[in-house]
């Protein structure tokens, strides 16, 4: 972070600019772009591949594209990937052995050579999905090297909230449409009858740099109070909400309540959550060898707590039922994390709500969960009465 | 070191399944340096008599002499494992355990009285131990590399249990379901294929069989508001592996 921020406004043409500038450092730029029926993130050769003038209806289990007259750009809510699909991609390798005729054994570690990434349209929730991927990979004695690299080399570009979706949820986990820091550049997307422009915001040395090779306008009163207040509309016009209670406390209350029954039954035990928070950071190792047994690579993939393998152990399954999965993943997300990384596992994206093929919803099984505490918190409070 | 030999075997199948192994072309050389291959009527019609180290059976039982024959086949082999829908779950002619066979064969042959065979198709496991099952019709060729690989370095293989949900993010598609409202079995079927028909826009048809954890009672309702009746839910459920999604469905009755 820099102390001083440079406030400019972007067009167009300012846009591509960017995209091609950042091209031009040698960086892999991504960004968001529609294929098969949803925003995804994917590379992107130049702002042209952006998806300009479509938007996204989303509620539990459900998503569809719309398209949208005014041609915007940043209007569509979270779809199936993150960013952690690049900084903590789904398989990657980690070191590879081979074996001599003389028997000599040599290893190889991956991860020092990693591309060089800017990521363009990074919602205010996902920089702080990546704050806590970072804390979790990153930080503590042991960092993933890979991400760590691939981290370090990144260029943010984030894009505030005008437009939150029927499952977003951030302002009740205590984030917010707009972006504070984290990035290296932060747009805001503006369509008035003055045109359609972005404002933008420096947030690092490197964003400096950046923009001030851009073509731009300077950032005019009209186009900062449209900014500022299309983002905070969007603080008052997210679809749901987490219910206002001590969570932690909650999870810790609950873990015997028959909610987790109930979720069970509805549940697919289908891992499309936990692949598609940007949070969850969960893998496994796998080992593979060829048919010689003179190669062997050891290979990092994506797991999950649903996974029944997952907690597999001498003689079987820890978690096997549905039950015992779905609870260590909400105890985990708004609980146990905290204890473990400092902070929620949860920004409120609202993927896992959007994403659950039966549409199950984090915020309605908490609140449920806290309903049902509420109850047998009185229950017991009443029994204690009439003793 | 001696090299152990390989034995490939087939009940009521297809072949598609033992073709696979002729389909790893890349590695065929290096993995007839790494096994005898002693037993494989589809390569080849020299055959070495067992006892064999590792076996691979396809296809289900449907005959009273395939019964015998696969106690045989169990008694000649040290690793057994058997591979693809009908040595794992009885196969697309599992059907026949819904239906009356002396119907069918009375339907089909001219001469039924010439007909010997059982009223079920089954998996080979319900007749012996077996060491591992491969599912898919057909089988994925990488997933048989592994099982062999992992045979001959005395390792486990990697197979997960998981759905097909889990392969299908990993390869960054666009869920069929949430996105388009096409009903899809990846929720309840095996991975092992990598999530193939959602990448083209086509729901899952559960060829790998049902999950390690399966809960059809959550995904009907699904394939209902997503436009499938009780008669297509059930013609869904009833292909290459009917007998095993049967079976989880009367588990979730029961
Ligand atoms: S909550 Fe939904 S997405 Fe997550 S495992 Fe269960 S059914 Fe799948
Ligand atoms: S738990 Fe759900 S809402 Fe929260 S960060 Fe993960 S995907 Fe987003
Ligand atoms: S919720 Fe599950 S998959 Fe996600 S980080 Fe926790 S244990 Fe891992
Ligand atoms: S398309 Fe099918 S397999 Fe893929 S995530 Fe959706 S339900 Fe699962």
């Amino acid at each position: 972070m820099t102390n001083s921020t440079t406030t400019a406004v972007l067009d167009r043409d300012g846009l591509s600019a960017l995209v091609q500038a950042l091209a031009a450092q040698g960086r892999t730029v991504v960004g968001p772009t529609v294929r098969d029926g949803a925003v995804v993130l994917a590379e992107i050769a130049s702002a042209d591949d952006l998806p300009f003038g479509w938007g996204t209806e989303v509620e539990a289990g459900r998503y569809r594209l719309v398209p949208r007259d005014d041609g915007a750009v940043f209007a569509h809510t979270a779809g199936p990937q993150s960013w952690k699909t690049y900084l903590h991609p789904q398989r990657e390798r980690l070191w590879s052995a081979e074996r001599a005729a003389d028997g000599h054994l040599s290893v190889t570690e991956d991860g020092s050579e990693q591309p060089s990434y800017a990521f363009l349209g990074v919602r205010p929730c996902d920089l702080r999905a990546i704050a806590i991927q970072d804390r979790v990979l990153a930080g503590g004695r042991y960092p993933d090297r890979g991400y760590r690299e691939r981290r370090t080399g990144a260029f943010l570009i984030a894009a505030e909230c005008t437009e939150p979706g029927a499952t977003c949820f951030c302002v009740s986990m205590g984030g917010g449409p707009a972006a504070d820091s984290g990035f290296d550049l932060a747009l805001t997307e503006v369509l008035d009858r003055a045109g359609h422009r972005f404002l933008v915001r420096t947030g690092s040395e490197a964003g400096e740099e950046v923009l001030s090779g851009l073509p731009r306008h300077p950032a005019d009163a009209h186009t900062r109070n449209a900014a500022r207040t299309a983002v905070d509309a969007a603080r008052d016009r997210m679809g749901r909400a987490m219910p206002p209670v001590d969570l932690r406390a909650l999870m810790g209350e609950s873990l015997e309540a028959d909610r987790w029954d109930d979720v069970a039954a509805r549940c697919l035990t289908c891992g499309n959550c936990t692949m598609v928070c940007p949070t969850c950071f969960c893998t496994t190792t796998e080992e593979v060898t060829d048919l010689t047994g003179d190669h062997a690579e050891r290979w990092q993939h994506w797991d999950s707590c649903f996974d029944v393998d997952f907690s597999h152990l001498h003689g079987g399954p820890v978690r096997a039922s549905a039950r015992s999965r779905y609870r260590q993943w909400l105890t985990h997300k708004l609980s146990t994390w905290y204890e473990q990384f400092g902070s929620s596992g949860c920004v409120g994206c609202g993927r896992c709500v959007t994403w659950c093929p039966v549409g199950i919803d984090i915020t309605e099984e908490a609140a449920a969960l806290h309903d049902e505490l509420t109850d047998r918190l009185r229950r017991e409070k009443q029994k204690e009465t009439e003793r | 070191m001696t090299v152990p030999t390989l034995a490939v075997f087939k009940l009521a199948s297809c072949d598609g399944c033992q073709l696979t192994l002729l389909d790893c072309e890349d590695e065929l050389l290096t993995l007839a340096g790494k096994v005898r291959i002693a037993h494989f009527l589809e390569a080849s019609s020299a055959v070495t008599p067992g006892p064999y180290d590792l076996a691979l059976v396809e296809g289900s039982v449907t005959t009273p002499a395939d019964a015998e024959r696969v106690r045989e086949i169990r008694a000649q082999s040290r690793h057994l494992v058997t591979i693809g829908a009908c040595a794992t779950a009885g196969g697309i002619q599992a059907l026949r355990n819904f239906a009356d066979v002396e119907e069918f064969t009375r339907a089909v042959y001219a001469r039924p009285d010439y007909i010997d065979t059982l009223a079920t198709s089954t998996p080979v496991s319900d007749h012996v131990d077996v060491d591992f099952e491969l599912r898919g019709c057909p089988i994925d060729r990488t997933q048989l590399l592994e099982v062999i690989t992992a045979y001959l370095a005395g390792r486990k293989p990697d197979i997960p249990d998981h759905s097909v949900c889990f392969a299908c993010k990993r390869r960054g598609t666009v869920c069929v379901t949430v996105a388009h409202g096409t009903p899809c079995l990846g929720p309840v079927t095996h991975a092992g294929c990598g999530a193939i028909c959602p990448a083209y826009g086509r729901g899952c048809y559960g060829c790998f069989g049902p999950s390690g954890s399966p809960n059809l009672r959550a995904l009907i309702p699904l394939l209902h508001r997503d436009g499938m009746d009780d008669r297509a839910v059930e013609r869904l459920l009833r292909t290459f592996n009917a007998a095993a999604f049967d079976k989880v469905g009367k588990e979730v009755r029961s």
